[in-house]
């Protein structure tokens, strides 16, 4: 005889990766590793931004970067070029990074004997803002050829970042880009956001991002 | 976004869904699973045709679960107005308030994605 039984669960999707983002920081925060998840669009400029970031940041820091795409290898021999130490994970077709696949990567990489990783997400505003990757700030790069409205559109992006870098703003003349439009839609869902625009060819505006960073990484790692 | 993207999201999220139905059968000492059931906010990033074209080929691969049925309840999108109090339908206003036109809203329900409940079976006694 079949004997059929309902399981109430009322759970949700993301609890069990939510769970172990929280084993992937509790190990960080003991390792005095800060991780930091960069999320953007594709063709935003977080590879240009980033390797600008680790010239200025590499002195002070042991830096390791985390590339994630689809497939390809291209970031991550960009980011090895600056001399600090980087890995490519593969999503396997998956649009996003879980906190499972982190936690190999940091493994990988030995993060509890670097100061900062960084991990660069799949370039996609959608799903990555969904999957906590267990890192410690979440940032997101929008760039002026993007339009203002980008915050309109995938409110959750900018929900769950601490930090926003406008890049580009070198070709602010040349686009209908509103920065005070851009900052008022980003602050209406995330009144906490710290916002940063720099442009990642020219170097403007990295000081003001670099020194947040810098503050960030201090506090977590109790230097 | 393309149609590409998307349904990689739906598959990445159905191995999610797989994965606990699972659990919570080998937990039930259960041999197989008849169906899941899940809540879906309809702002929610999941589509639900897409989610059960990628059910349709993943559960094929799972011996306890080659006939599970996925079915999906929508929850719908209600926001609420923290200025004139009312609850409206999230998705033809958006932020504003079509009562007394504030921004000062915030989503009450719709974003959800949850397992609601999970149907297994054993063959003994």
């Amino acid at each position: 005889m079949k004997n059929v039984r309902v399981i109430e669960l009322k759970e949700s999707v993301f609890a069990s990766n939510d769970q172990e983002a929280e084993k992937v920081r509790r190990q960080l925060k003991e390792d005095r590793t800060f991780l930091m998840n960069l999320m953007s669009s594709p063709g935003s400029g977080k590879t240009t931004t980033l390797c600008r970031t680790i010239k200025d940041l590499k002195d002070s820091y042991s830096i390791g970067v985390m590339e994630a795409d689809i497939d390809g290898d291209v970031d991550a021999r960009t980011i090895a070029d600056t001399g600090v130490s980087s890995i490519q994970l593969h999503t396997g077709g998956m649009c996003h990074l879980d906190a499972g696949m982190t936690r190999q990567g940091l493994d990988e990489i030995g993060a509890s004997e670097l100061d900062l990783v960084v991990l660069e997400n799949v370039g996609n505003l959608v799903c990555p803002a969904e999957f906590d990757t267990g890192a410690v700030k979440n940032v997101a790069i929008l760039s002026v050829p993007e339009g203002h409205d980008k915050p309109l559109k995938y409110p959750l992006m900018f929900q769950v970042c601490q930090a926003m870098i406008i890049n580009k703003i070198d070709v602010l003349p040349y686009f209908d880009f509103d920065m005070k439009k851009v900052e008022e839609f980003a602050r209406e869902r995330n009144p906490e956001i710290q916002i940063f625009p720099v442009s990642a060819k020219t170097g403007e505006g990295f000081e003001a991002w670099e020194s947040w960073l810098r503050e960030q990484v201090d506090q977590w790692n109790g230097r | 976004m393309t149609e590409g993207v998307t349904s990689m999201h739906e598959l990445g999220v159905v191995f999610n869904v797989i994965d606990r139905a699972r659990e919570v059968a080998i937990e039930n000492k259960a041999d197989q699973i008849d169906s899941v059931t899940l809540l879906i906010g309809q702002v929610s990033t999941v589509i639900p045709s897409y989610l059960k074209d990628c059910w349709k080929w993943a559960v094929k691969k799972e011996s306890m679960m080659k006939n599970a049925e996925l079915k999906v309840l929508t929850v719908h999108a209600i926001n609420h107005c923290d200025d004139c109090g009312e609850d409206y339908d999230a998705i033809p206003h958006g932020k504003t308030c079509p009562k007394c036109g504030s921004s000062n809203t915030w989503l009450l329900q719709g974003n959800e994605f949850i397992i609601d409940e999970i149907e297994i079976s054993d063959s003994e006694s």
